[in-house]
């Protein structure tokens, strides 16, 4: 097996150094009854070409976003990684190494950490963030058990346009730490009143930004009706790089963001890995969960970093840690990092300023197609459309038809709830005018 | 050539000597570099990307007003700043990473290719299901192997690490108890467990009651059967244990365990050390995440991503979380909302969104395809016989708190053999810096005094062990002999001598601010 190194020859001789007859005497503790069981259905080892051939062919079932015109978001971006990024992340040193608790040794995990927890702070107009959490959707419902720990109440009121998953993860964490959650009817027009929720239980409002539906709003006068409550505002984001053309949350008042990051330098994967995002308050800091970066001295006075306050953390203060969370999503943090010190602001700007392009041509594309309306009159890269007809079976005839025309609201929310004829739709850098007629031309076809 | 203890050369002592400091800071390969807040502009872009086509915005006035404050860096720049940013980091590349607990293997590199062919790389978790069904096929096949692997029944794949599996598993117990109209308050944890463990059932809200271990380092089931009533509602015990032993008694305890009612929540961190050898669906588990980043080899990556399915017994299985796969008629398709749910599901909720760690399933697979059966069953003995190897190889010169008897594929010393050296666990894991290796974990698990836990796996070849061996020995005997500075000031040859933590603690600086000199001048 070409990934074990030892011959039968070492394996006799380390065995003779132990002083055990043979490998089972060292199994022994197993009970007897459950030794040696009888696998079905799992092949021997396999040739890398036969590995390689196998795999392929479950690849090879799937239709690939650059093989079709494409415009499902929803969640998660297709945007072009520059080759850069994929290099820098497949460096042994970093892909190989281990969470950096010698930091003597793991300077290079624990700048790049730095670094990013500095960008994510500075992308969202907040003061501190993590190192990155598991992806948008737990980074928001961790961002919901900080806020009952800062505030010490336990309600959150969760806007109708956060994503649906994402409202489901809050819920199931919530009802599981016995937290109510108050969860507003889905809002596709952009319209609810949320302010008008929060009472004097509130812990937080939870507040998506560009909204699933695509829609922006000013969080100002929901921050300002929250503080007075003494509650706090949770920012959700799934496409970071909005905020390359919009004001960041923090700019409008938000005490938490939370978000997704895949966005930037991360690929779509069928939904994983992706990165996390958690910024707040410096104030908030030492009630936020996952790992942090910091800077330091060594013993020569040196500059260097560490992962610090990990009194927090659940493998210093076990039941009484602040969350769960052991691991964070470090190499998919580093394409972030990675990818934004490529952009920089200029090249941020420009990026956004090319989606939004973008998806205003589409939109005034898909708006020219009998039947169908837009309903956004705001929106960054991403809005909702209605057709006439079923959307889930609208999308599945665009596919057939080649074109990966979207998300079908009721995919997420389930059918039935007046949703069933809404598809959320994006538009990135990639998307081009022809893609844009291409969908125009088989939504035309299918619904007519 | 290779001269004694497999040391592959030594300096001529008369030449060598102290290097001078340089005028940069760097020492020949080991070069200092800034933050890319320091080299960096706010106009330089390493993304050549085309003019944006004038449109009417649709912003709602909600422009940007300030840019972020993010410089960027020219691609050339970008290189080299990541480039030597990697080489002030040790990676199970460079050498032997022995992290008890950690499951520091070979990460195999068509693993990565596969996992970045465009029909896994360039797949959207939401489009139609009718256009990913290779994508949903090799999550079901993947699901298949790991229950086959582990004797369970069903499998949740959605957990996107350890502890989020953890918290997956005590979910669908909680579910189970629900449905079956009891609420239980308490979580048994023995006291050498992972963190992860008590902070996972803390946050679902169950009190704690710990199980100490007997002399011997596993858990006796009398103390668990002592702890047993009503209110108990699982235990969660990591098999092998955090101080690589096989709990003997582990059926007893499940038993006990079933009897009262209560559920066997396993924490799988150590499966690598059983795959093709025992099954914890014939130990009584019934429910265990699995770390593909440890077993499975797909890589830690720095700190993650990691990925975390769970699987279930009979008994738990229906209430796993959405999404899951089901098959019918031997096609299987997401279930993704409960409306979806075939009869007989109660899924509990939704732990994440979309599906999983798709990209970490691909390389799982292509892991257990490339091993098959036989190399995973070789590779859980290689990795056992190779702790054990290193625990022959030291017995005589560090201390084992559980005296000397067979490990899994982790070795635990305790600090009894430094005692009134004046060097404590954390000096001597420092020093280990200085002779090029990766420290073992250190001070964990939490109930052995100064731990040291070592766990080499199958990775390593014996040439690896022995000089590895040699230079702990040396260390031991070096301790002995009083040589406490060398241990006290490592490292010494590291990019950085020891880092002062409590400073980073007491007053944190987290994100970067431009000194006080500098703004000034900017302004």
């Amino acid at each position: 097996m070409r990934y074990l190194p030892h011959s039968e020859t070492d394996r006799a001789t380390m065995l003779a150094r132990i002083g055990a007859a043979t490998i089972d005497d060292l199994f022994a503790d197993i009970p007897e009854d459950a030794r040696a069981p009888v696998y079905a259905g799992l092949p021997d080892a396999k040739s890398e070409f036969a590995v390689e051939r196998e795999l392929a062919t479950y690849a090879d079932r799937n239709v690939a976003a650059g093989a079709a015109p494409f415009f499902v978001g929803a969640g998660a971006y297709r945007h072009h990684v520059p080759a850069t990024v994929d290099h820098i992340i497949q460096r042994s040193e970093f892909m190989t190494a281990y969470t950096p608790y010698q930091p003597e040794i793991a300077q290079g995990t624990l700048q790049v950490l730095f670094e990013f927890q500095t960008q994510v702070a500075r992308l969202t107009g907040m003061e501190v963030a993590n190192a990155s959490m598991y992806d948008g959707s737990t980074a928001a419902a961790e961002a919901v058990l900080m806020a009952h720990r800062i505030t010490r109440r336990g309600k959150a009121i969760v806007s109708g346009g956060v994503h649906p998953q994402y409202r489901d993860v809050i819920d199931t964490v919530s009802r599981a730490s016995g937290h109510p959650v108050d969860n507003l009817p889905p809002d596709p027009g952009g319209t609810e009143d949320i302010a008008a929720a929060i009472d004097g239980d509130t812990s937080c409002v939870v507040v998506q930004m560009p909204s699933f539906y695509g829609h922006l709003r000013d969080l100002g006068p929901i921050a300002t009706r929250a503080h007075e409550a003494g509650a706090l505002l949770v920012a959700v984001f799934t496409e970071a790089v909005a905020f390359g053309a919009i004001t960041p949350p923090g700019a409008m008042g938000a005490d938490i963001v939370a978000g997704e990051g895949q966005s930037i330098g991360n690929p779509l994967t069928f939904g994983g890995p992706y990165v996390g995002l958690l910024a707040a308050r410096a104030k908030h800091v030492r009630q936020m969960p996952g790992r942090l970066a910091g800077e330091t001295v060594d013993a020569d006075g040196r500059r260097g970093f560490v992962l610090t306050l990990s009194t927090r953390e659940q493998h210093i203060r076990r039941d009484r840690a602040t969350s769960n969370i052991c691991t964070n999503s470090g190499l998919c943090a580093l394409a972030f990092s990675v990818h934004m010190t490529l952009l920089g602001d200029a090249g941020l700007k420009r990026l956004a300023a090319l989606n939004h392009a973008n998806a205003v041509r589409l939109a005034e594309t898909l708006a020219a197609v009998p039947g169908v309306t837009v309903l956004n009159e705001t929106f960054f890269n991403e809005f909702t459309i209605r057709v006439p007809g079923d959307a889930a079976e609208i999308v599945e005839r665009l596919a057939e038809a080649g074109v990966l025309g979207g998300v079908p609201v009721s995919r997420l929310q389930g059918r039935g709830k007046g949703l069933d004829d809404l598809i959320v739709v994006a538009a990135t850098e990639l998307t081009s005018a022809e893609d844009d007629q291409a969908f125009a031309a088989a939504l035309a076809e299918v619904t007519s | 050539m290779k001269g004694d203890l497999g040391r592959p050369t030594q300096p001529d002592a008369e030449r060598s000597g102290e290097a001078p400091p340089t005028f940069t800071g760097n020492r020949g390969l080991q070069i200092e570099e800034p933050l890319i807040y320091e080299i960096g502009r706010g106009d330089v872009s390493g993304v050549d990307l085309p003019d944006p086509p004038k449109v009417a915005a649709r912003l709602g006035g909600l422009e940007r007003a300030d840019p972020p404050g993010n410089p960027g860096l020219s691609e050339p720049e970008t290189m080299r700043h990541y480039v030597r940013l990697s080489q002030k980091n040790y990676a199970i590349d460079s050498g032997i990473f022995p992290l008890g607990s950690c499951t520091m293997k070979h990460n195999p590199r068509l693993n990565e290719k596969t996992a970045r062919l465009p029909g896994f790389a360039d797949i959207h978790p939401l489009q139609p299901q009718s256009t990913v069904e290779g994508g949903i096929a090799l999550i079901a096949e993947l699901g298949r192997r790991l229950t086959e692997l582990t004797g369970m029944a069903a499998v949740a794949m959605s957990p996107r690490a350890g502890a989020h599996g953890e918290l997956c598993g005590m979910l669908a117990i909680k579910a189970a108890l629900e449905a079956a109209g009891e609420t239980r308050s308490v979580v048994l944890v023995p006291d050498s467990a992972h963190g992860t463990n008590p902070a996972t059932a803390a946050t679902l809200g169950y009190d704690i009651v710990e199980v100490p271990a007997r002399p011997d380092g596993t858990v006796d089931p009398a103390a668990v059967r002592e702890r047993l009533n009503d209110t108990v509602a699982a235990i969660m015990l990591t098999n092998p244990n955090t101080a690589g032993l096989f709990e003997r008694d582990v059926i007893a305890i499940a038993e006990a365990v079933h009897a009262a009612g209560a559920y066997f929540y396993a924490d799988g961190a150590n499966f690598n050390a059983i795959v093709g050898k025992a099954r914890p669906g014939d130990l009584g588990v019934d429910a265990m995440h699995i770390n593909l980043h440890k077993t499975f080899s797909t890589p830690h990556g720095g700190g993650g991503p990691g990925s975390g399915p769970v699987v279930l017994s009979e008994a738990l299985a229906p209430f796993a979380p959405l999404p899951f796969v089901h098959v019918a008629a031997g096609v299987p398709r997401l279930v993704e909302t409960d409306d979806d749910a075939p009869a007989g599901a109660h899924p509990f909720g939704r732990l994440t969104a979309f599906h999983g760690q798709m990209g970490m399933f691909v390389r799982a697979m292509a892991y257990m395809l490339s091993h098959g059966l036989d190399g995973m069953r070789q590779a859980s003995e290689d990795a056992v016989l190779n702790a054990n190897y290193v625990r022959a190889c030291l017995s005589d010169l560090m201390s084992q708190p559980y005296g000397d008897r067979t490990c899994m594929h982790e070795v635990l010393f305790d600090d009894a053999f430094l005692k009134d050296s004046g060097v404590t666990t954390l000096d001597f894991a420092k020093a280990l810096i200085d002779e090029g290796f990766h420290p073992m974990t250190v001070y964990f698990p939490l109930v052995v005094h100064g731990a040291m836990l070592i766990e080499p796996t199958e990775s390593e070849s014996k040439a690896s062990l022995d000089l590895f061996v040699a230079s702990l020995r040396d260390l031991a005997l070096r301790v002995g002999r009083g040589e406490v500075d060398r241990f006290r000031q490592a490292p010494r040859l590291a990019p950085r001598s020891r880092l002062d933590e409590t400073r980073a603690a007491r007053k944190p600086v987290l994100t970067y601010t431009a000194p006080e000199s500098y703004r000034s001048a900017a302004e």
